[in-house]
């Protein structure tokens, strides 16, 4: 610590810090802005969620931004081809850190009702996802709800390098985590 | 070759300078444009850009302001949904077909349903009561689509307000819808043989109290686009397409009804009963974007009158079957709300646990493994709110199609995106493909 005198010097230590992070947390899950990424059906129901009857402006987080430069949170609706899946890749890259991906609807988590030649079986195969949103579609009330659980999320997410750490933590998990297709006998 | 942005090169083999927007600052892109004095630019536009309906790819080859070659890359949202049906049952098939244009979902299902059913030979076994749901369902289908088209084309524009009190309006449509089916979109209400189910209690009583509010919010917004000089600025006289070009590249729809012509198969091939309604065809004769918005609004409040009907001849008509006879194809099945929010009606369960042995056996197979449809292959078309919607159904006498085609409208349409946009301005680009409306869910399917 640089300051030592004054109220943070009596203070004890860690609090100054702990405090700033809260404050940031606080701020960045106050202010989600989403970039449009409408693929099919539910990204009607994202346009709905914007207006009068649902009025995501409630809660701040109506901005929906033409460019991924802008925006910190991917709302991924609708159904992935695998001609599409580089392009919601790119967009992901081209934002900027810190940013967080809400997979709406059964297609984009799962792949849905198609599971055919044509889609990719849940977009976390290209991308990292924060929340499932399932739902064919989902109502945009469960959208809204989605989205304020993803603010709790940020609310106790660490920052700096720690959040760094989680995600090298989360991503070890993943590579070392039994495949479905290995996952053998009764389900316990 | 493909370079960043900041340090452009000739390439041989592009036959110019490939200028890669990696991040940064747009205006260094057109400073080094301009210091090459390169009068020819191609822009690509998509497919993630808000202005698109949908995830399309527009490649615009630019001589400044003005567009001089406009090619449309589909295939984006390509879902596989024909090849899917042919892997499940024909009721199943309604299913998937509502996913296609989710927009006007029921439409579809209407479109599919109704060329199983003739390929079934089951055309006039339909009860009335079923033809007359469909109609309505039809038709308010019709409805929130062209209140979207609306709605998104003045949000495009940049008018959120339009889009706001158009969604409003929607949202009367999709609580009835969401009473009567359980969903607001994706219904798959319309099935092989009728409807999936009856009106709930107080469904119509409920259509019937929004229903003036209805008529005078689509007046509202009428009135709030269609003088509106800011509009007419953006839309008269933009991505004109005569009749002559229309027939050539197959479009339909508002756009064909745009150039005078009233081409309407509720009118010229009517099916589902439209032949006993009273309504107008729409058109225009300025066959621009503002004709095509001129249609839509005005299809809009004529689909009404065809609602508040449909609503007097429920009422006139009472209680009555909405599932075909023939229990060979009838979908066995009465749904009542349970205490898990739906379910099966428990009078219904007990006709088929306690009947006989055979009746539980026939209801297991009708449900595992589907009707079967005689061998052969039938088209039907409708009108859809984007234009003619063709079903080609092809069974090998199976329990599932052999093969499932749509002609989908939107596809069709958006042939007209060149013609409409070569010599305009690269703002107008964005008009001239709300004016056609494509859904790319439809067009790719």
């Amino acid at each position: 610590m640089a300051i030592k005198d004054g109220l943070e010097g009596a203070a004890p230590q860690g609090v100054v810090l702990t405090t700033v992070s809260r404050v940031v947390q606080h701020l960045r899950a106050g202010s989600t802005w989403p970039v449009t990424m409408g693929l099919a059906c539910c990204s009607i129901e994202m346009m709905a969620s914007g207006t009068g009857r649902f009025d995501l402006a409630r809660f701040g987080m109506e901005v929906f931004r033409a460019s991924p430069r802008q925006a910190d949170l991917m709302l991924i609706n609708g159904r992935m081809s695998h001609k599409m899946a580089p392009v919601v890749r790119q967009v992901y890259d081209q934002m900027s850190d810190p940013k967080w991906v809400i997979s709406m609807g059964a297609c984009a988590s799962s792949g849905g009702i198609f599971n055919n030649y044509a889609v990719v079986q849940g977009v976390d195969h290209v991308v990292p996802i924060d929340i499932y949103l399932p739902g064919c579609p989902p109502r945009p009330e469960m959208l809204i709800h989605a989205i304020l659980e993803l603010d709790e999320q940020i609310k106790r997410e660490p920052l700096g390098k720690d959040r760094a750490k989680v995600a090298r933590e989360v991503e070890a998990a993943a590579l070392a985590a039994v495949p479905t297709s290995e996952m053998k006998g009764l389900l316990v | 070759m493909t370079t960043g942005y900041l340090a452009p090169q000739p390439d041989a083999e592009l036959d110019g300078t490939e200028y890669v927007a990696g991040g940064g600052d747009w205006k260094d892109i057109a400073d080094e444009v301009a210091r090459r004095k390169e009068e020819r630019v191609v822009v690509n536009m998509g497919p993630q850009h808000p202005s698109t309906h949908g995830v399309l790819r527009l490649v615009l080859e630019m001589d400044g302001e003005t567009v001089t070659e406009t090619r449309v890359g589909v295939g984006f949202l390509h879902t596989g949904i024909e090849k899917t049906m042919e892997y499940r049952t024909w009721v199943q098939g309604s299913a998937l077909a509502t996913r296609m244009d989710y927009v006007a979902s029921i439409m579809n299902e209407g479109a599919y349903v109704l060329a199983v059913e003739k390929l079934a030979g089951v055309t006039d076994q339909i009860p009335e009561r079923a033809q007359i749901l469909r109609v309505l369902m039809m038709e308010l289908a019709r409805i929130s689509s062209h209140l979207v088209a609306l709605g998104s084309a003045g949000n495009e524009l940049g008018g959120t307000t339009l889009m706001t009190i158009a969604f409003r309006e929607r949202e009367q449509i999709l609580r009835f819808f969401e009473m009567v089916t359980g969903q607001r979109m994706n219904n798959a209400y319309l099935r092989p043989g009728g409807v999936a189910q009856d009106l709930p209690d107080g469904a119509l009583d409920f259509l019937k109290r929004v229903y003036p509010s209805m008529v005078r919010g689509l007046n509202d917004f009428d009135n709030m686009i269609m003088a509106n000089p800011i509009w007419k600025l953006r839309t008269v006289g933009i991505a004109e397409l005569n009749l002559a070009g229309c027939m050539a590249l197959g479009i339909t729809g508002p756009m064909v009804r745009a150039t005078g012509l009233p081409l309407d198969l509720r009118k010229d091939a009517p099916y589902s009963g439209y032949e006993n309604y009273d309504f107008e065809v729409c058109t225009a004769d300025t066959a621009d974007a503002y004709g095509r918005y001129l249609v839509r609004s005005n299809e809009m409040r004529e689909s009404m009158k065809i609602v508040a009907q449909c609503i007097d001849k429920l009422e006139a008509l009472g209680p009555a079957p909405v599932m075909i006879e023939d229990p060979a194809l009838a979908w066995p099945a009465k749904l009542s709300v349970g205490p898990d929010g739906q379910g099966q009606a428990p009078e219904h369960v007990k006709e088929i646990m306690s009947g006989s042995m055979e009746s539980l056996i026939h209801h297991f197979k009708l449900v595992t493994e589907g009707f079967r449809v005689p061998p052969g292959q039938a088209f039907h078309a409708i009108e859809h709110a984007k234009g003619m919607y063709g079903v080609h159904v092809v069974s090998d006498g199976g329990t599932r199609p052999y093969r499932v085609h749509m002609r989908e409208p939107s596809y069709n349409n958006l042939q007209a995106m060149s013609v409409l946009c070569d010599g305009g301005t690269i703002s107008d680009v964005v008009v001239a493909l709300a004016s056609i409306d494509p859904v790319m869910g439809g067009v790719d399917r």
